[in-house]
């Protein structure tokens, strides 16, 4: 058996760029044709040179048998466009790479779909193009229906699904693929969280199972979980490898660093700015802006913003997402969480969002601003500002938990009841109903 | 340790592939096309299924189309041009050139824009890209075989018997299964490239209809056009397909041969033509 199953070398990737930034192509024979009427007017100085972008640059690393390896990489650093060559879809420019083995190449949910057809069908018609033969999908077929969820609806056309069923139908199509090297693309940010966590867990059976496993993902958490070593792609090169951990602190680094800007001046933000954040502050309990607060200290995070249209706005909701080192979810402070949205407020100002007691373990937690106006999205910034936290003594105790037990500093009391007063504990763990969520 | 490419290529169980810039245009990796076969039915069957999903009648449609074509042209052609049949009732006539004619332009229909239409699949996932076009192709195989027992039935009814040319048929479908599929390489190669031209596909059809004896017998082609009518291989499948039903007049074999030809040299170009731009397909569609 040979040692490695990807072994790449200097693989290279370009587009040639029009003027306009288009990727070069003549969409129809007259676009051509006026092209090359022009350029028999023209000196031969004054001809248009096309923008050579590399969407991938000398792209060297291989892959050991049953490993798993993770490329992350902010949009457009190449992560796509090397899977995309790795799979066959699109040849390099430059350099070679020698592949072992049978590969699947999963970069969407739902390839070869067709909603006019049953689930019973699609899962074939699906396999079929993923480059399952007829029968292994036959071999495999229950198990997909059941992992899908949806034997009640296999004979039913997929474009009548929801589209929670259409996902786990799809995924479950390509979770069951008998590679020996999966390609995998983004393919775990789809469905509700409980589903997500299912593709997590059989993800983790593939990597198991001894298979070879390229994952390409934003999902930081979901890379440390599966990836034992990665790549940090910027610009179509890798400029990081190793240990995840490692790898995932660098890419992280390098997004802050990035995010350190003005808010005001902040392009990377979506929605339709009838509200703008334009400013960001932290500040400790005695309500000045500082670098850092401390575990168990009031801290504010003032958000100063400004109308788009010039005038006062209505029913306003207002949110910050608070995330951990890893970019993974803490938690939302919300207005809506609160049970209200500002229901008109001035042409500018600031939002002051108010933490009585940081529960929070020292570290760096960064934040992501979320308004929306009468319902529509008007300003979303990843990464905003963060919440840099100093020790401090949360409990009263001067203590503080270890690091490694979670970010969270939890109010809490303990007692005793002796055994005639003791209430009669039900034998069963965690029978709790959850409230309502949004 | 020694990770070239090729050192690590050394003992291999199970494929390996080299996945370089540019590789022969020639090469037409038959043994992977062969290893899709699977895939090519289940494409086929796609079609198939897609096709009539959600219509009253469904297959019905693979007969009324043809049927009603024939209609027309019995009324227009027959009726009012007068135009003669070889001595074949004039339907019967029109209907068995129909058979291979609709085949034609729905093969060259959906195969000159199979790649365009399938391109979520071209961008997504690899597999020997002439499966496309091939299931273009032949899928509509399906339509013309359930017209085909209309054809027996209407046989049947003008009380006229096949001979024994009824079993050179088969030849005649394959040589224009070939021809579509030769002009769909073609047609599907640069309309990933060129979008005009799923534009001029129906115009093209429309032509080569008139060019070929479809509503018409061959026989009232003039003689100095005759040679050159008959290099159009639709002619001579349509010829052909009337000599072995009804033994009417057999197409010139020179003729056919030299048209077989064409076809084959039209098929090897739009091969290599194919296999050259299928490294910039996912690029460009």
């Amino acid at each position: 058996m040979p040692e490695y199953a990807i072994v790449s070398e200097g693989l290279s990737k370009n587009y040639r760029l029009t003027v306009a930034g288009r990727r070069h192509r003549h969409d129809s024979l007259s676009e051509q044709l006026t092209e090359q009427f022009r350029s028999l007017f023209r000196r031969n100085g004054d001809r248009t040179i096309d923008d050579i972008f590399w969407a991938l640059k000398d792209v060297s690393f291989d892959v050991r048998r049953g490993e798993v390896v993770g490329f992350i990489g902010s949009n457009g650093a190449g992560k796509s466009t090397l899977l995309k060559i790795l799979a066959r879809i699109t040849t390099p420019t430059a350099g070679v790479a020698a592949i072992h083995g049978r590969v699947a190449s999963l970069l969407e949910v739902g390839t070869g779909f067709q909603p006019e057809l049953s689930g019973r069908e699609n899962i074939f018609l699906s396999g079929a193009i993923l480059g399952m033969r007829k029968k292994e999908i036959k071999r495999n077929f229950d198990e997909i229906v059941e992992f899908a969820g949806i034997s009640r609806f296999i004979d039913t056309p997929v474009k009548r699904y929801s589209s929670g069923m259409y996902v786990r139908l799809a995924f479950a199509v390509a979770a069951h693929l008998e590679a020996d090297i999966m390609l995998v693309d983004e393919v775990l940010a789809v469905g509700d969280a409980d589903f997500q966590r299912k593709c997590l867990g059989k993800m983790k059976d593939v990597v198991t199972d001894g298979r070879t496993v390229l994952f390409v993902s934003h999902n930081m958490p979901a890379v440390l979980n599966l990836c034992q070593r990665s790549f940090l792609l910027e610009g179509g090169q890798i400029v990081s490898a190793g240990e995840t951990p490692h790898v995932v602190g660098a890419y992280l680094q390098g997004v802050r660093r990035r995010s350190t800007s003005a808010l005001e001046q902040r392009v990377d933000r979506k929605g339709s700015q009838r509200l703008k954040f334009v400013g960001v502050e932290l500040r400790n309990s005695s309500g000045s802006a500082a670098p850092h607060v401390q575990s168990g200290e009031g801290a504010t995070i003032a958000l100063a913003y400004r109308s788009g249209t010039g005038g006062e706005l209505d029913d306003v909701f207002v949110s910050i997402g608070v995330h951990g080192k890893f970019d993974e979810n803490l938690f939302d402070l919300s207005t809506v969480l609160q049970g209200f949205t500002f229901e008109r407020i001035p042409e500018s100002g600031t939002f002051i969002c108010h933490i009585p007691r940081l529960p929070l373990q020292p570290g760096t937690y960064p934040f992501n601003v979320y308004c929306e106006v009468a319902g529509d999205l008007a300003d979303w910034v990843q990464n905003a500002g963060h919440i840099e936290v100093e020790p401090g003594d949360f409990y009263g105790s001067g203590k503080l938990s270890h690091p490694d037990q979670g970010p969270f500093l939890v109010d809490h009391s303990w007692d005793i009841a002796p055994d005639d007063q003791n209430v009669r504990l039900s034998p069963h763990a965690g029978d709790f109903i959850p409230i309502e969520v949004l | 340790m020694n990770r070239t490419p090729a050192a690590a290529g050394g003992v291999v169980h199970g494929p390996t592939v080299m996945v370089r810039p540019a590789g022969s245009a020639l090469d037409l990796d038959l043994p992977s096309l062969w290893r899709s076969g699977e895939l090519l039915y289940f494409l086929v069957w796609r079609d198939v299924k897609l096709r009539y999903k959600q219509t009253a009648i469904g297959a019905g449609w693979s007969i009324l189309q043809p049927l009603i074509t024939m209609v027309l042209f019995t009324a227009v052609f027959s009726g009012i041009a007068k135009i003669p049949s070889d001595g074949v009732p004039y339907p019967l006539f029109a209907y068995a050139a129909l058979l291979p004619w609709s085949y034609f332009a729905q093969a060259l229909s959906r195969g000159g824009n199979s790649l365009v239409s399938n391109s979520h699949l071209l961008t997504k996932v690899y597999f020997p890209r002439l499966i496309i076009p091939l299931s273009a192709v032949v899928s509509p195989l399906v339509d013309l075989a359930v017209a085909f027992v209309l054809l027996i039935a209407m046989m049947a009814w003008y009380g006229v018997t096949p001979t024994n040319g009824i079993l050179v048929i088969p030849v005649f479908l394959v040589f224009c299964v070939l021809t579509a599929l030769a002009v769909s390489l073609w047609l599907s190669a640069l309309c990933v490239k060129y979008r005009d031209v799923s534009v001029v596909i129906p115009f093209m059809t429309q032509v080569w209809l008139y060019a070929s004896p479809v509503a018409y017998p061959a026989s009232l082609v003039p003689d100095e056009w005759r040679l050159m009518y008959s290099l159009n291989p639709m002619a001579a499948v349509i010829e052909g397909f009337r000599w072995a039903l009804f033994g009417t007049a057999a197409p010139d074999p020179a003729v056919v041969a030299a048209s077989i030809l064409g076809v084959l040299v039209l098929l090897c170009g739009g091969l290599v033509y194919f296999k050259k731009m299928e490294r910039v397909f996912a690029d460009v569609v």
